[in-house]
């Protein structure tokens, strides 16, 4: 199908690009357009001026500064997945990342875009959760830094303000933590029915720190906080990750679709959280 | 996927030469390279651009004022249903399966009720695609919405509304045969195996969308027809005995065409249309349809509720089977639409002897898309029943599922075998391909992994389905045809030609939309010329220079299509011997035929090359008495019955019990499809057909929510699979030849498709049956297996 007509721009700052928002409500960022053009092309969207963000250089590329990994939001998959500062200190994202779409995707998608698009059934909102990211987004008004948890609010929403833009992401050092993504799809390239992210912190015997966020079991991806409680504290052995994992529903709201109806939903949830606290704590 | 190739020899020695050698297709270089000439590739000076507008309700009476979109920019004309009315004659159903069936019109643009969501009721025409379908927003339309009937029970009911008012029933035919005596059949019979199998509804998919080119020469009132079809030269009878154009004076061609699946066997309101407008506005017109209209409006396969029963005795023999079958028509009949589940009616009884069987068809409207063939058309439906059957019958009676087929197949020393349904098995060796297959699979031993996985309780299962399959390919004897009701015939047509440089052009009517036929056709001719294998140009596929033919579906190019090919090009052989007696003054019984020469016999030197010969027919300086100029022979042929390719398939399928995720772990396909003319498009055919039987069994259905609005109109929702999806597969052959042609072959576009899916669902159901599931419907996909397995534990779902 053929998109409705769109003026299109290709700023070289952010804040030029901010100003084109600012100017046009109807206007809409495009980052690497794996989302984006679908909905264009079946007419779900029609922006009247697709603001195309590849030009702006300081949007490129990872960085450590201090003791976080500064991820520019038009950073590609592929770039994260052969980093080798994110395999060290972030290896859940490197995880996350590897399952996202198939490899034209991944060369052409951005983790900013991702994250931006805000689908609950994306692999990295729900990574980006559990890793503890910081976001941070550019406006009219200037910068703001977002906590993940805050930065998704709804279905395809996030907390950001149609004239803000995604400029990079925060993340903490998770080297020598346990971790898994465990992503449960029907086709081998397709959004997940249901994921878990697992970060798992041991220290002596015991489990001293555990986060675990969910994909696609509510409109936003959330915490699994009730499992991390349960979890922290514990030897965990599997016993403990049996009795955690039994609480990873709590709280959600999965959707049914064709994919699955929500108490199927509920059902993986606990199981995936089994299975990714097993491999993340090593049990 | 990887192809393990070993080869059984089980049939009369190996002819020498291309018939039989892996060939590398012809038609790839172009194809891989992007060299193509897809419809849509087709670029004429002046083309205009077609986009339809689609009711988005499945049952409405539509309003329709097209005039705003006339002034927008680009655009030519725009047009609704009404304003074409009396131009558009409707589309056609060539295959009447009852006498009192129920046939209603199907105009290219619905007038004023739209019967499914997608059903076309406007039309732009604009100077280029982008305005075409920017002023579709400016046609007006006035949405009365009419009750919406989907279901083929509810269709059924008293009081149920109508798909066509004017019809007063959604029954659109009943058809019942009986072979045998039924009742004493299943009377005290001690087994009876009763059950519900739903074939789902299933979008065909083709690579290329369909794409619709017509150029008008307005001054001769000729025109050329470019479409990405399968059938060519039905699509140039049905545009003229319904425009009224003569014949002589369409062309159509089907360049290029990207898979088909029996999707683009069908004569489509776009064709109609399109011919339409550049007939009314004097200049070429196009259309290419989108994905999304592709999954609304090209014709969706299967479709089919399925109530069966099978009677056998305490040992397992089969008495009777009777099957009763709700076949979903959707909103219209096209081309031959009741026709596909009747194709099924004798293939149900499968390999398997029996004492009676009953056959029962109902055909139902619905507010959905027409459904017609799609690979397989019938077959697979008829073949996945059976196969299911046999395993729940073994599984009651606790005998291993090859052992219960054994009991109960027709033996090999049995061929020529006349079945219950009245078809006579060609030819078959059921216990050679099950032996192999056996072999290759390990039977043995994965059966043993399965017994120390139940035993542990394993939270993954092993599961092992198996399909004995036969089918039937070779479309078709025209007397059958006849006396089923179908308007057409099912002969091919073939011409052979030396021209003058000593190159080939062999002419066929089939028309390829991948199947290799330009390489499996050369094969044929250059055995039978004895000339090289690059010297043969295959003409397909454009009813200007292949002006005979009845296309292809069916299974039926080689089989029909081919042996047509090889008949002319012995004729070519036989008047090409009759020219080089008389250039070499001998006799024709002193000449020897042998790798494209001429020899006399004991005259060493005196011979003509069979090129030599074609140069001379071409001067015709000194022709025999009676023979004409030129080297060339034409031959029609109808076949004299169908042919029976069968099978072994054998799939192990590990079912993670905790998320319902089924994995195919190993998979074993031994065909019989008779004589291999190339082996590698066999494996390619094979390769295909079980990617498309698998997507069945695990991941495809069309689903439409209560409004009737397909739910399931991407590639994103629909997931048919991928490579990666997709288990490797483990390939090897027996080869018995059929007995109904001379080349001794068999079909093979669709016998994977047949086979795989009920291998795959036997499988998943074996894995289970501990659980105490007995089925899981189709798609097998993770919830509904864990649901089965939720059920039968007695869980609430």
């Amino acid at each position: 199908m053929i998109p409705v007509g769109f003026d299109y721009v290709r700023p070289s700052t952010v804040e030029d690009a901010v100003a084109v928002l600012a100017a046009d409500p109807d206007a809409k960022v495009i980052a690497g357009g794996q989302s984006l053009l679908p909905v264009l092309r079946l007419r779900l969207a029609a922006p009247t001026t697709l603001v195309d963000l590849r030009d702006v250089e300081s949007l490129h590329g990872v960085r450590v500064a201090g003791d976080e990994l500064v991820i520019g939001a038009m950073t590609t998959h592929d770039e994260i997945l052969h980093d080798q500062r994110v395999a060290e200190h972030a290896p859940l994202l490197a995880a996350a990342t590897a399952t996202v779409g198939d490899r034209q995707v991944r060369h052409l998608g951005t983790f900013g875009g991702s994250l931006s698009h805000a689908d609950p059934a994306g692999d990295l909102p729900a990574a980006a959760c559990a890793l503890a990211a910081t976001m941070v987004a550019v406006g009219p008004n200037g910068r703001r830094e977002i906590a993940a948890d805050d930065f998704f609010v709804d279905y395809l929403t996030t907390t950001m303000a149609p004239d803000e833009i995604l400029v990079e992401v925060r993340v903490g050092d998770t080297a020598g933590w346990g971790f898994r993504y465990e992503k449960f799809n029907r086709m081998a390239q397709a959004w997940a029915i249901v994921s878990v992210a697992a970060l798992v912190r041991r220290a002596g015997g015991g489990v001293t720190d555990t986060r675990v966020a969910l994909g696609n079991m509510a409109r936003r991806p959330v915490r699994a906080r009730a499992v991390e409680q349960a979890f922290t504290g514990t030897g965990g052995d599997i016993g403990a990750v049996t009795a955690a994992a039994g609480h990873a529903d709590e709280g959600t709201d999965p959707p049914s679709d064709v994919n699955g109806a929500a108490d199927y939903r509920a059902h993986l949830s606990r199981v995936l959280t089994r299975r990714a606290l097993v491999a993340a704590v090593g049990a | 996927m990887t192809t393990t190739e070993t080869r059984t020899e089980n049939g009369p020695a190996r002819r020498h030469g291309e018939v039989g050698a892996a060939r590398r297709r012809k038609e790839d270089a172009h194809l891989l390279t992007g060299q193509t000439t897809w419809t849509d590739n087709i670029q004429l000076a002046g083309t205009l651009h077609v986009a339809l507008l689609r009711s988005p309700m499945a049952h409405a009476r539509v309003r329709v004022d097209a005039s705003a979109a006339a002034g927008e920019p680009g655009v030519v004309a725009a047009y609704s249903g009404a304003d074409l009315a009396d131009e558009l004659p409707g589309l056609p159903s060539a295959w009447q399966v009852t006498p009192d069936w129920v046939a209603p019109e199907h105009k290219p643009l619905a007038v004023d009720e739209a019967r499914y969501a997608g059903d076309a009721i406007a039309v732009v025409v604009a100077d280029t695609r982008a305005h075409a379908v920017d002023a579709l927003d400016a046609i007006e339309v006035e949405y009365e919405p009419l009750p919406v009937v989907l279901d083929m029970e509810q269709a059924m009911a008293d009081g149920a509304p109508l798909v066509h008012a004017d019809a007063g029933t959604n029954v659109c035919f009943r058809y019942s045969d009986t072979f045998g005596d039924v009742a004493a059949a299943f009377a005290d019979a001690p087994v009876l195996i009763r059950r519900r199998y739903v074939q789902q509804r299933l979008v065909p998919c083709a690579m290329e969308p369909r794409s619709v080119l017509v150029a008008p020469v307005p001054a001769s009132g000729e025109y050329t027809v470019w479409s990405s079809t399968q059938i060519p030269h039905f699509v140039r009878l049905f545009l003229a005995l319904l425009s009224g154009v003569p014949e002589s004076r369409i062309r159509v061609i089907a360049p290029d065409v990207g898979g088909g699946f029996g999707s683009k066997l069908d004569i489509y309101a776009e064709e109609m249309l399109l011919f339409a407008l550049a007939r009314k506005l004097g200049r070429p017109v196009k259309w290419t349809e989108t994905r999304s209209e592709a999954f609304q409006a090209t014709i969706h396969g299967r479709d089919q509720i399925q109530d069966l029963e099978l009677a056998a005795d305490a040992d397992g023999r089969i008495r009777g089977l009777r099957v009763a079958l709700l076949a979903d028509m959707g909103a219209y009949l096209q081309l031959l639409t009741p026709a596909i589940p009747l194709l099924g009616r004798a293939m149900f009884p499968g390999i398997y002897k029996m004492d009676a069987y009953e056959f029962g068809c109902t055909g139902v409207f619905t507010d959905k898309t027409p459904t017609d063939a799609y690979r397989g058309a019938g077959r697979p439906e008829a073949t996945f029943a059976i196969e299911r059957l046999l395993d729940e019958l073994a599984a009651e009676l606790s005998v291993d599922p090859l052992e219960m087929r054994r009991r109960n197949w027709i033996r090999h020393e049995e061929f020529p075998y006349p079945q219950i349904a009245g078809l006579t098995y060609d030819s078959g060796n059921y216990e050679a391909a099950t032996a192999r297959a056996r072999e290759l699979f390990d039977y043995d031993g994965l059966r043993a992994e399965q017994a120390r996985r139940r035993e542990a309780h394993d939270a993954v299962q092993l599961g092992i389905g198996v399909s004995t399959y036969t089918e039937m390919c070779g479309l078709a004897p025209s007397r059958w045809l006849g006396e089923r009701g179908y308007a057409g015939g099912g002969w091919e047509a073939a011409t052979v030609r030396l021209l003058p440089t000593g190159k080939v052009e062999a002419v066929v009517g089939t028309s390829p939309h991948g199947q290799g036929h330009v390489t499996t056709f050369s094969q044929l001719v250059a055995d039978t010329l004895g000339v090289p294998f690059d010297d043969i140009e295959v003409v397909h596929g454009d009813t200007a220079a292949a002006p005979a033919g009845l296309d292809t579906y069916g299974s039926r190019s080689l089989a029909v299509g081919g042996v047509a090919v090889w008949r002319a090009a012995q004729r070519v052989v036989a008047k090409a011997k009759t020219l080089a007696a008389h250039l070499l003054e001998v006799s024709e019984d002193d000449l020897e035929f042998a790798d494209g020469t001429f020899a006399v016999r004991g005259t060493p030197g005196a011979t003509k090359t069979i090129q030599e010969v074609a140069f001379a027919a071409f001067a015709a300086h000194s022709m025999p008495d009676g023979l004409e100029p030129t080297l060339s022979a034409d031959f029609v042929l109808d076949p004299d019955d169908f042919s029976f390719p069968h099978g072994t398939h054998l799939c192990a399928a590990e079912v993670d019990t905790e998320t319902g995720r089924v994995t195919i772990r190993k998979y074993v396909a031994v065909d019989d499809v008779g004589t291999v003319v190339n082996p590698l498009i066999v494996e390619g055919q094979v390769h295909g057909g079980l990617a498309q039987g698998i997507a069945q069994a695990l991941h495809e259905i069309a689903v439409y929510d209560a409004d009737g609005n397909l739910t399931t109109g991407t590639m994103a929702d629909y997931t048919p699979p991928t490579a990666a999806d997709l288990p490797s597969f483990t390939l090897d052959r027996t080869e018995t030849p059929s007995t109904t042609n001379p080349l001794g072959v068999k079909g093979v576009g669709e016998a994977g498709t047949i086979a795989s899916t009920p291998a795959v669902v036997n499988a998943v159901v074996d894995a289970l049956r501990p659980y105490g599931v007995r089925d899981v419907a189709m798609p097998c996909t993770p919830e509904r297996v864990w649901r089965a397995i939720h059920e039968a534990q007695g869980g609430a779902s």
